[in-house]
């Protein structure tokens, strides 16, 4: 069964191997990759392709990876500037085009209520009818659910809380000052384009990654990519629950292929405090310890610098490559506020960009542990079909990257086509 | 360079700990810690504290000493200067709980130290406590630490330690997040 990319069609109560869901890239990787394996499936998408990217992100938004590395299997970037950064309007075109190239099985505006168990596979609920099957990838994102500190419910009414799924843009916020939560690329970026609205930043930094846009001419993820860092993997770090947390790196994708980082912004004027501690009674309290997360920060980003110093010369390519550099280090003042009070009027406006969380809502297997999340072993869970794609460091550091969709989806379509093999076999033996 | 030939011994039983976080990851419950400390009055602003029990691991903890602690204010403040000040102490949690830190996790790493020792000193502007000024907060306005660190290890992967010692440390979440007190009379 086909169904081309966009039709709408009647509800379907339907038998299929493999239900996919979400049509982002990473269903559409496992797609492509059930496809050339025969496993016939179905791809359920609450909205349309690259849903999340449509709806859930702010405008001025880039990839972080350059053009290079938008590339999922049978098809990568083919324009004329593999060093720049896509918009999301041209990431949109670049996977509805994908879509259309791997003909995948869409089924568009079916939103998926439940998956439980069932004999011999699974029951995926939706909108639009019942699906049985035998396999399910579920390929629904692993941002779906901002993450809110458990103090934000103590907001003031009167300030306008807003989370990187709401926000578009600066122009749609009150005038007035911000306080922007959170120190990751999103942060940052955000922190930036609201204090260039002339809007006062104040920003919350906890533990963070520092990159250079650039480093010895080249881009950071040119470097990563060489010292094979990005294909680490889950296997080989020491601990993967913490690699799974790490919030992504204070970058930007620009054309000037500037640096984002808290230099720069205090120099844009915004104001740095430490991690949001506490708000109570009208008043948000940050953490005392903005210089110990910022000097972690700073040892950290110079430690890849000397491996990547180390490779070079290793490799030696130190006359083809520009000289080693150094970066000052993160200026976090002297003395930063420990609090401020949002009842003086001169906060109109906090932005939680905190991080997010996949949402299992409807996920009625049990394959999550005790806070929500799902319990997986490079995206296969312990519940026999049931497989996971798009998560970060999944299999690879890349996993949650546009790029790193092609392995983990060659990998898990690989593991899902023996089971469903074995399990064929299995029951002609029984039959028989 | 990390080049070492042998083991670090810093007295830091890593391999318990690290047991410890894998059996308390299955068992949450397990690493719910009650800390303890009960203070009398003694005379003056002279007071005695003695720590012993505590709970965790599910269950009353009991240790061979009974550690007892005594708080005073020094003679400027018209006291006995019968102990340390409260906020002395809150220097020595500080430090103490950094400096283990620092021998944990150099242990972990495998560097070895010879002399660790911590320096620390907090600004107070006393007209807080006072009462003289409303404007001016009766704690710390702002604590230093400064660590004189000799092991076998570089600059950079002894910065390195000392940032994770502050990252896992207990005191310095407390010295430098809010914490909810509540104090009761019965």
């Amino acid at each position: 069964m086909k169904i081309s990319n966009g039709q709408t069609r009647p509800p379907v109560v339907g038998d299929v191997t493999t239900i996919v869901i979400g049509a982002g890239q990473a269903g559409l990787a496992a797609s492509r990759c059930l496809d050339e394996r025969g496993i016939d499936h179905l791809i359920l998408e609450r909205g349309e392709i690259a849903n999340s990217w449509r709806k859930e992100r702010w405008q001025s938004l880039k990839l972080l990876t350059p053009n290079w590395q938008t590339v999922l299997p049978g098809h990568g970037y083919q324009g004329d500037n593999p060093d720049g950064f896509m918009g999301i309007t041209e990431l949109v075109s670049f996977l509805d085009d994908y879509a259309r190239r791997i003909s995948a099985p869409i089924v568009t505006g079916t939103t998926v209520e439940s998956v439980s168990p069932m004999d011999d596979g699974y029951r995926v609920n939706t909108n639009r009818g019942v699906w049985h099957c035998r396999t399910v990838v579920m390929a629904s994102g692993a941002f779906n659910i901002p993450v809110l500190p458990r103090f934000a419910s103590a907001l003031p009414t009167g300030i306008e809380s807003l989370t990187p799924h709401d926000y578009r843009s600066p122009d749609e916020m009150a005038e007035g000052g911000v306080l922007v939560v959170g120190a990751s690329a999103t942060g940052l970026q955000l922190a930036r384009e609201i204090q260039q609205s002339g809007r006062p930043v104040t920003l919350c930094v906890g533990e963070h990654v520092r990159l250079p846009r650039r480093y010895r001419g080249r881009d950071i993820l040119h470097w990563m990519h060489c010292l094979g860092l990005l294909d680490e993997s889950y296997r080989e770090v020491d601990d993967i629950s913490r690699a799974r947390r790490v919030p992504s790196a204070q970058l930007v994708g620009s054309a000037s292929h500037g640096d984002l980082d808290l230099n720069s912004l205090t120099r844009a004027g915004v104001n740095l405090v430490g991690r949001m501690a506490g708000l109570h009674n009208n008043k948000v309290q940050f953490s005392g310890a903005l210089s110990n997360v910022c000097k972690m920060g700073d040892l950290k980003m110079n430690r890849l610098l000397r491996s990547i110093d180390d490779w070079i010369a290793e490799k030696g390519e130190d006359q083809l490559s520009m000289p080693a550099e150094e970066f000052s280090a993160t200026n976090s003042g002297s003395k930063q506020a420990l609090s401020m009070s949002l009842a003086s009027g001169e906060i109109k406006s906090v932005v939680w960009a905190c991080g997010f969380r996949p949402d299992y809502s409807w996920l009625k297997v049990p394959v999550l542990n005790r806070k929500n999340q799902l319990v997986h072993d490079g995206g296969v869970t312990a519940s026999p079909g049931l497989y996971a794609m798009g998560l970060p460091f999944m299999r690879r550091r890349k996993s949650s990257f546009i790029f790193g969709a092609g392995d983990d989806a060659r990998d898990i379509s690989d593991h899902l086509a023996a089971y469903v093999a074995n399990s064929v076999a299995a029951r002609s033996i029984a039959v028989a | 360079m990390n080049m070492y030939t042998k083991i670090a011994n810093n007295g830091v039983n890593v391999e318990a700990l690290v047991g410890a976080r894998e059996a308390l990851t299955e068992t949450p419950e397990g690493a719910q810690f009650k800390w303890r400390a009960s203070c009398d009055w003694v005379n003056g602003t002279h007071c005695n504290t003695s720590v012993e029990g505590f709970f965790g691991l599910g269950e009353e903890q009991s240790r061979k000493t009974n550690f007892k602690f005594d708080a005073d204010h020094p003679e400027v403040f018209a006291s006995e200067d019968k102990g340390a000040t409260p906020v002395e102490y809150v220097l020595v949690g500080l430090a103490s709980c950094l400096t283990a830190g620092i021998a944990s996790v150099a242990q972990y790493r495998n560097i070895q130290l010879r002399s660790v020792r911590a320096i620390v000193e907090g600004d107070m502007d006393i007209q807080g406590i006072l009462g003289i000024d409303s404007d001016v907060r009766n704690g710390y306005d702002g604590i230093r630490v400064m660590f004189e660190i000799d092991a076998d290890a570089t600059t950079e992967e002894i910065e390195a330690v000392v940032a994770q010692s502050q990252k896992r440390s207990a005191v310095f979440d407390i010295v430098t997040n809010p914490t909810q007190v509540e104090v009761t009379v019965k």
